[in-house]
């Protein structure tokens, strides 16, 4: 019993070493990247903290970010539960190329995201001069922030969505058809209900992304100040003039989005365990 | 013309078949004209126009800015530092990742979530936060300094350490479930029949770890040599030596360099898209050996 005990498990010396470096590890990396953001917003005074949360500047990059992740969001789910109906309960030529291509902006530079904007709708970019004769901007506006913000979270709500909706199956969809219900009552009596988690699940992730791109919309934002400023850019703008107090304080918001995030990604995950277990084909598992 | 009529019918159906099986289930047509066209218009025509200023920048020029001193020093920094930090989040993460699947201790499941902060943390936030934590004055610039005489903030230093913080997630994630599930019984059986827990560890564990082990440390790396949020702030800039190539871009943009911008883009963009195909050769290969990634 001794013999195979010690077998399976480290002596508690290395076991408390593993330990030791794991969390000395997390905390040098993760836990004081976060502590140091509170840290230095709160530094001047929880006075001078909301002041800079007040200045209209900043007021400014929330509703600019705001209204990014409003406009990207929605459009990202509809392309997601299109994209992910498609993958998942067809089979066709290309289709693993396609998936591929779904997950492409994630192994692209987020500077690159940008840079391809620019270079189309730029001043001297392919539809720049045009676009500048109808009086539309593009680059250095809302719409390139948006498309470069649109690049980058492409892939968000369609990678959560096909490998669940594999899962789960197309038998019930089949009995609602055969049941006699129209494509569109199916889809939002039992595709949309049965999806929910990793809907939710990709929406988070996108919506996080969404508000906190930082490469891709510098290049594209132009930096007018409280015009194209979002949040990470007024970040940067303020670290850089050495306001670091203000800059650490509209950081601090973000963080505390980044640990929203977090714990409603933990939560969800809890409750898509539990309805995965319930949802399982009976005999699989 | 009957014949005729029922061929075409046939090459129809053939065709049809060929292209995408049957299925009863609706919206087909809908659902993928919704995808590709999103797909076309807001990544690969983009995409496309990249490749196509790049290319018509002309073969000399693409060379000469391919082969320039500072463009190849951006590269080997970001390429040299995406593997340094790859190299301590393997040996690290693997650390981190056993202590939370095979040990018990309070907080497990708080520490698990926060594994996932570079993720969801806007990477100018990670950047400002890591430059004052690094920084001479900072927390641990200042102990650096004092214990070891390094400078790790503002050199090719600082951009590893902003590395090692974005790519985290992404070896612990990849190693978990092998670890959690691979070879308990494989284990076992080594404990039956006398190893020692060293040698199952180094015998039977970590190579069953590997293929996991490697896909994410090339998962981090190809993140890692995109990286511009998180790592400008730390970076000091410095050409030639503390500046990275996704920054050489956007300096190349601000002097409306388009043609040469596209060019460190495309070059870029060739170099992971081969780090992709490597990883997916490596999976499907690993997948084929172990049945497992």
């Amino acid at each position: 019993m001794r013999g195979a005990d010690a077998g399976l498990r480290e002596r508690p010396a290395a076991r408390a070493l593993l330990l030791v470096l794991a969390f000395a590890f997390l905390a040098l990396f993760l836990a004081a990247p976060l502590a140091i953001v509170f840290v230095e917003a709160l530094r001047p005074g929880l006075g001078a903290y909301l002041a800079h949360l007040a200045e209209p500047d900043a007021r400014a990059a929330m509703r600019l970010t705001l209204t990014v992740a409003a406009i990207c969001v929605p459009i990202n789910v509809i392309v997601g539960l299109a994209g992910a109906w498609a993958i998942a309960r067809f089979r066709f030529r290309g289709r693993n190329l396609l998936v591929t291509l779904v997950d492409l902006p994630f192994s692209v530079s987020p500077v690159i995201a940008g840079l391809v904007y620019v270079l189309l709708f730029g001043a001297q970019g392919y539809f720049g001069p045009w676009l500048k004769a109808q009086g539309i901007d593009v680059i250095f506006a809302l719409p390139g922030i948006v498309l470069a913000t649109l690049f980058v979270t492409f892939p968000f709500v369609a990678r959560e969505l096909i490998p669940h909706m594999e899962t789960i199956g197309s038998s019930e969809e089949e009995a609602a058809l055969l049941l006699g219900a129209s494509p569109w009552r199916m889809f939002f009596a039992i595709v949309l209900p049965n999806v929910k988690w990793s809907l939710l699940y990709g929406v988070l992730l996108c919506n996080a992304r969404a508000m906190g791109e930082f490469g891709a919309v510098a290049v594209v934002s132009g930096r007018i100040r409280g015009e194209t400023t979002t949040m990470p850019l007024h970040v940067e703008i303020l670290y850089n003039e050495y306001m670091g107090a203000a800059s650490f304080a509209t950081a601090s918001l973000l963080a505390l989005l980044a640990l929203v995030t977090l714990a409603a990604k933990a939560g969800v995950e809890w409750r898509f365990a539990k309805s995965i277990a319930a949802q399982a084909p009976a005999g699989s598992e | 013309m009957s014949k005729t009529g029922s061929e075409s019918v046939r090459v129809r159906k053939a065709f049809h078949v060929v292209w995408r099986e049957p299925s009863v289930l609706p919206g087909f047509g809908l659902s993928f004209a919704i995808l590709t066209s999103a797909l076309l218009a807001l990544v690969l025509i983009p995409l496309a126009a990249l490749i196509l200023k790049a290319g018509g920048a002309g073969a000399g020029e693409i060379l000469a800015i391919a082969t320039s001193p500072r463009t190849l020093a951006a590269l080997r920094l970001s390429f040299g530092a995406a593997a340094l930090a790859a190299l301590v989040n393997a040996v690290f993460g693997l650390i981190v990742a056993w202590a939370l699947v095979r040990y018990d201790f309070p907080g497990r499941r708080l520490v698990d979530a926060a594994i996932d902060l570079p993720f969801a943390l806007p990477t100018a936030v990670a950047g400002i936060a890591l430059t004052a934590l690094w920084a001479p004055n900072g927390w641990f610039g200042a102990r650096a300094a004092e214990w070891f005489g390094a400078k790790i903030a503002y050199t090719p230093l600082g951009v590893a350490v902003a590395l090692v913080f974005v790519g985290l997630p992404f070896v612990v994630r990849s190693i978990q479930p092998v670890l959690a599930d691979g070879a308990r019984d494989v284990e076992e059986a080594a404990a039956l029949l006398g190893a020692s827990r060293t040698r199952t560890v180094f015998r039977v564990i970590l190579p069953n770890v590997a293929p996991a082990l490697i896909t994410g440390v090339a998962l981090a790396f190809a993140r890692a040599v995109g990286e511009y949020g998180s790592v400008i702030f730390i970076a000091g800039n410095v050409p030639m030596v503390s500046e990275i190539a996704p920054l050489l871009i956007v300096i190349k943009l601000e002097q409306f360099d388009y043609a040469g911008a596209a060019v460190v883009g495309a070059l870029m963009l060739a170099i992971s898209f081969l780090a992709l195909l490597a990883i997916n050769a490596f999976q499907a290969a690993s997948r084929r050996r172990f049945g497992y990634v």
